[in-house]
């Protein structure tokens, strides 16, 4: 790990005011990922701004009647708050998918947005990463490629997304608020939020430099069946191959996200208006234009059949 | 040269003094105020109820705090990247990994390790547990198996849902499925498993002894 000075903020301003002064700083707050890829130099922020004394940990139900979800509240407390259990069960399902106990204690809901993808050839700095090194190429294309993106990928980069919360986030339709050094803040739809790679895969959202996420905010409760469903190679603690989030109403409508495929949280609206007519439909519609690599293609199957057991899996719970 | 058990230098003294050795160099830089310089804090912890008033380099996880500064050896680095759970310690009673976190962002939080839960002496039920159904083999990850466990128990009294909870707002129940869902950030390479789903559930049938 390089050497870097460290400084506790006592608000979010203070902490958006100290990333303007400190070109090479990050935020700090789990931790759980940017240690991990500190370790690896992958990371090398020459000042940490740990943001935990802010304030910023409150879960409140806002004056629409939707959640305001503080950009420290745990991964634990998030899954575990009885609103969140029952109004909006798909947020809690989606997390507790994700990681392990212990991470899920220290991580935060704003790190959990920005975690960094877990692509082999990001993480193995012997490799070309386009994402890791600018302009270096990217080994996966030609490498190993069974985990990494089927959907709205590049010629520079195949990394997914790998957040289960995310997933969750986008089918809920949230709202990410952030604080910035000069004393503005904004408000960024989750649809506009995360990016995809095209030539600039380091760039993973649309967050300015030094720009603070101080909550990201829910609408008022949508209802409905929802359901998440994780593939992954293991029954507990891995990453998704596929994960689909559901929201279906009593008319049939709905919402799908799918993630474990694309540089982001995949949702199509339009396809969501095929749900109806059931998962075949919805996905050939949801999948256009992807570009799967030998070694993945398999995922093209996998997110019909996982959308067709959540499908079936609303249907029973009457 | 003295006799086996008799050492003057023992093995973590030998490592201490290499440590020291190729650090010197970089603190002569420091004064230098290089970029790559590395940087000294005072961290105050308290560890298992004893404050320590300390100076660290900012790098130092709370994991090397713990072991390397304060000689508390119970608590394991496996992966040292937050995937096998030998470094599980309790935060203000919540389970963290340890090797996870900066020993500089703990001041003042109350840190429980293996040390902690109990002594020889005087095991801790979870201790007792593990040793009677023999849940490990070589035990390296035991110290951390057993700090979670303890959390997971108490996890599940305070009603926090897992991934296989059936319903999100219903009583949550120590089942063995429960168990092994939650336990799933401690890895076994001994694949001792079996045995310590026996010990867990053998305490949580008895949470009158459920403390720490």
């Amino acid at each position: 790990m390089r050497p870097f000075s460290y400084e506790k903020a006592p608000t979010a301003s203070a902490a958006a005011a100290a990333a303007a002064r400190n070109p090479d700083a990050k935020f700090i707050a789990g931790g759980t990922n940017l240690l991990d890829l500190m370790k690896l130099e992958i990371e090398r922020p020459a000042h940490l701004i740990d943001v935990n004394g802010t304030g910023l940990d409150k879960l409140e139900t806002s004056p629409d009647g939707g959640l305001r979800i503080g950009a420290l509240v745990r991964n634990t407390d998030l899954a575990a708050d009885m609103r969140v259990r029952r109004e909006y069960p798909l947020l809690s399902r989606a997390l507790l998918a994700g990681a392990s106990g212990q991470l899920r204690n220290k991580a935060t809901t704003a790190g959990n947005l920005l975690q960094r993808t877990r692509c082999p050839y990001f993480y193995d700095t012997n490799q070309a990463c386009n994402k890791r090194d600018p302009g270096s190429g990217c080994s996966a294309l030609q490498g190993f490629s069974r985990q990494l993106a089927v959907i709205g990928s590049s010629d520079a980069c195949i990394a997914t997304h790998p957040s289960d919360m995310a997933i969750a986030m986008r089918a809920l339709d949230a709202t990410v608020e952030t604080a910035l050094a000069d004393g503005t803040t904004r408000k960024i739809p989750i649809a506009d939020f995360h990016t995809l790679p095209g030539n600039t895969p380091h760039i993973e959202n649309t967050l300015q430099k030094g720009e603070l996420i101080t909550a990201v905010t829910l609408p008022k409760p949508v209802g409905g069946k929802q359901l998440y469903h994780k593939v992954r190679d293991r029954s507990s603690y891995a990453f998704a191959l596929v994960s689909v989030g559901l929201i279906v109403q009593p008319d049939g409508g709905g919402r799908v996200a799918v993630g474990g495929i694309a540089h982001k949280p995949w949702r199509v609206e339009a396809a969501e208006a095929e749900l109806p007519r059931g998962a075949k439909a919805v996905t050939a519609r949801l999948l256009e234009g992807a570009r799967p690599t030998r070694d993945n293609e398999f995922k093209l199957t996998l997110v019909e059949r996982t959308l067709e057991v959540v499908l079936s899996e609303a249907r029973s719970a009457g | 040269m003295q006799g086996p058990g008799n050492f003057d230098l023992s093995r973590r003294d030998v490592l201490k003094l290499g440590v020291a050795a190729t650090a010197a160099p970089l603190v002569a830089q420091s004064a230098q105020a290089t970029a790559d310089s590395p940087v000294v804090q005072s961290v105050t912890l308290n560890m298992n109820g004893k404050i320590h008033a300390l100076q660290l380099d900012t790098r130092t996880t709370l994991l090397d705090a713990v072991r390397e500064h304060l000689q508390l050896t119970g608590s394991k680095k496996g992966c040292d990247h937050g995937q096998c759970g030998a470094c599980t310690m309790l935060v203000d009673g919540r389970r963290i990994n340890s090797c996870l976190t900066l020993a500089v962002m703990h001041q003042g939080q109350k840190v429980t390790t293996i040390e902690g839960l109990g002594t020889p002496g005087k095991m801790h039920p979870m201790q007792t547990a593990f040793v009677k159904h023999d849940g490990f083999q070589c035990g390296y990850c035991t110290p951390g198996q057993i700090c979670s466990a303890v959390a997971v128990l108490r996890e599940i009294q305070q009603g926090i849902p897992s991934h296989v909870s059936a319903a999100l707002d219903a009583k949550m129940q120590a089942t063995p499925e429960e168990i092994r869902e939650r336990m799933s950030g401690n890895i076994c390479r001994c694949g001792a498993y079996s045995n310590i789903v026996e010990a867990i559930t053998e305490v949580a049938q008895n949470p009158v002894k459920v403390s720490a």
